[in-house]
């Protein structure tokens, strides 16, 4: 059973061209797939419909075997599915650290004391304990991408959605997030136009161009 | 609170402070400053009042805050009340001090000017030294223990993580302006630039809260946020309410017999 399956998608912004026309493509248990596509293609919204937060005008999302239509079917699917999102500051919104991180946690319905342990274990296997009790606005770019992850990686998802985790890293973040993501078992899916990660990461995976979104083996030059 | 909101050098400085005060239960500090606020303000014999304002000296002596820093700002609160202090002797009917071009001062306008001044002051310096210290974070959380509805201690957090992000977006973009030889004029240029640069960061803002609330949404957001922290009250707690709660009794007391007298 594919973890995501997406059928036949279609979707418009209310009085804009067609962004996505038939869109299909699907993530398997422990598969990690690439998205490419030309900046403004729709990686974006291809993400956001697969979390809810858009709804296809045709089409079916369907997650962990179950074909998700309402509000209530994606709040499950955003359980399971991590999405980290390109901006670290939309999805940082608590002062500190190890409240965001026990956000995702307290609404999958932890009580305290396991949202906290939690938030230690996920920081401590991502080597930023040190940035625990830290106020998050106050953090560099590198450091609060990494509690991004952290934040995602706290809810145990069993898919990994990655919207260009890479943008704005130095190189020694860089290296970091490459480690930690080779060390994962999750499914990855990952847009990102740094083919040197993805290389690293995904090497294959779909192209999303001219409304279309095809399946490519491995990614040669791009 | 003031200090967050005031600049990030300050912040630093907030959180080094190790006064005796900020480290007592803040939900007992609100509820305090509330009662304190309360009695002073009833308060009305000017030495009674000047006892308040002691009582505040001295809450401010063991906070630990920056004295100097601290009364400058409880004199920036002043400002806004000084024409009515000054005007207040002249509009009350009484006996007369002096005369002013034609306009009498009386005694009675200036008692209870000075009355005015030492109750603003005392509440303001209290208030500054028992909630101000606290980090703004601590208060929202605080506010929510005290059963605050929730909608206003979410706002109030939400604008305390993105005041910042707001006012360095508005930074940029006044950067871009003057980096394309921008300078303020009395012009429609710069009226209409200026109209430009807020719309765009209401735009901007309006776009970024909605996707903080897909991210929220992401993590499985249902609609309420769940705080991490809990407060206990110590001993060191009681006794400090204790202990402003008899200063106050105190202050009643003197009121009454002075009013009795």
């Amino acid at each position: 059973m594919p973890l995501l399956e997406l059928n036949d998608i279609h979707f418009s912004y209310p009085g804009l061209d067609p962004v996505l026309a038939g869109a299909s493509m699907t993530l398997e248990p422990g598969e990690r797939l690439s998205l490419i596509g030309p900046n403004g293609a729709g990686k974006s919204t291809l993400l956001k419909i697969i979390m809810g937060l858009l709804a296809p005008s045709r089409g079916t999302v369907t997650a962990f075997g179950k074909t998700c239509t309402e509000e209530a079917d994606f709040h499950e699917v955003r359980c399971r599915v991590g999405l980290v999102f390109q901006d670290a500051d939309d999805q940082l919104f608590c002062p500190t650290v190890a409240e965001d991180v026990a956000f995702g946690p307290l609404n999958l319905g932890k009580s305290k004391q396991e949202a906290l342990a939690i938030v230690d274990s996920v920081l401590t296997r991502l080597g930023l304990m040190h940035l625990r009790d830290r106020v998050t606005h106050k953090l560099s770019g590198g450091e609060k991408r990494l509690v991004t992850l952290a934040s995602v990686l706290a809810m145990e998802p069993e898919v990994l959605i990655l919207d260009e985790p890479t943008n704005a890293l130095d190189p020694d973040n860089y290296t970091r997030l490459t480690e930690i993501l080779k060390d994962l078992d999750q499914a990855i899916l990952l847009v990102s136009h740094d083919a040197d990660f993805r290389a690293e990461i995904a090497p294959g995976g779909y192209r999303l161009q001219d409304r279309i979104l095809a399946r490519v083996p491995a990614f040669e030059n791009s | 609170m003031t200090y967050v909101l005031t600049g990030s050098n300050q912040t630093a400085s907030a959180g080094r402070l190790r006064g005796a005060v900020s480290a007592l239960d803040p939900r007992m500090r609100i509820v305090m400053t509330v009662t304190y606020a309360v009695v002073v303000v009833a308060l009305s014999n000017l030495w009674v009042l000047a006892g308040a304002l002691s009582l505040s000296m001295w809450l401010l002596a063991i906070s630990g805050l920056p004295f100097r820093k601290t009364v400058k700002r409880m004199a920036m609160m002043d400002s806004f009340i000084i024409f009515t202090l000054v005007l207040l002797p002249f509009t009350m009917p009484g006996t007369p001090i002096f005369t002013l071009w034609g306009f009498e001062a009386s005694w009675e306008g200036l008692w209870r000017a000075t009355g005015i001044a030492l109750t603003a002051n005392a509440v303001i310096l209290a208030v500054m030294t028992l909630v101000g210290s606290m980090e703004p974070v601590t208060m929202g959380h605080a506010l929510f223990a005290l059963t605050t509805p929730e909608r206003l201690v979410h706002l109030m957090m939400f604008t305390i993580r993105y005041i910042e992000v707001l006012r360095e977006e508005y930074l940029r973009l006044r950067t871009s302006m003057k980096l394309r030889g921008f300078r303020p004029r009395s012009n429609w240029h710069t009226y209409r630039s200026y109209g430009y640069l807020v719309g765009m960061m209401l735009v901007r803002a309006i776009e970024r809260s909605e996707r903080i609330l897909a991210a929220m949404k992401c993590r499985g957001f249902s609609g309420r946020i769940l705080l991490l922290e809990d407060f206990r009250l110590s001993r060191a707690d009681i006794l400090f309410a204790l202990a402003l709660a008899a200063a106050l009794a105190a202050l009643i007391g003197a009121e009454v017999f002075y009013a009795a007298a």
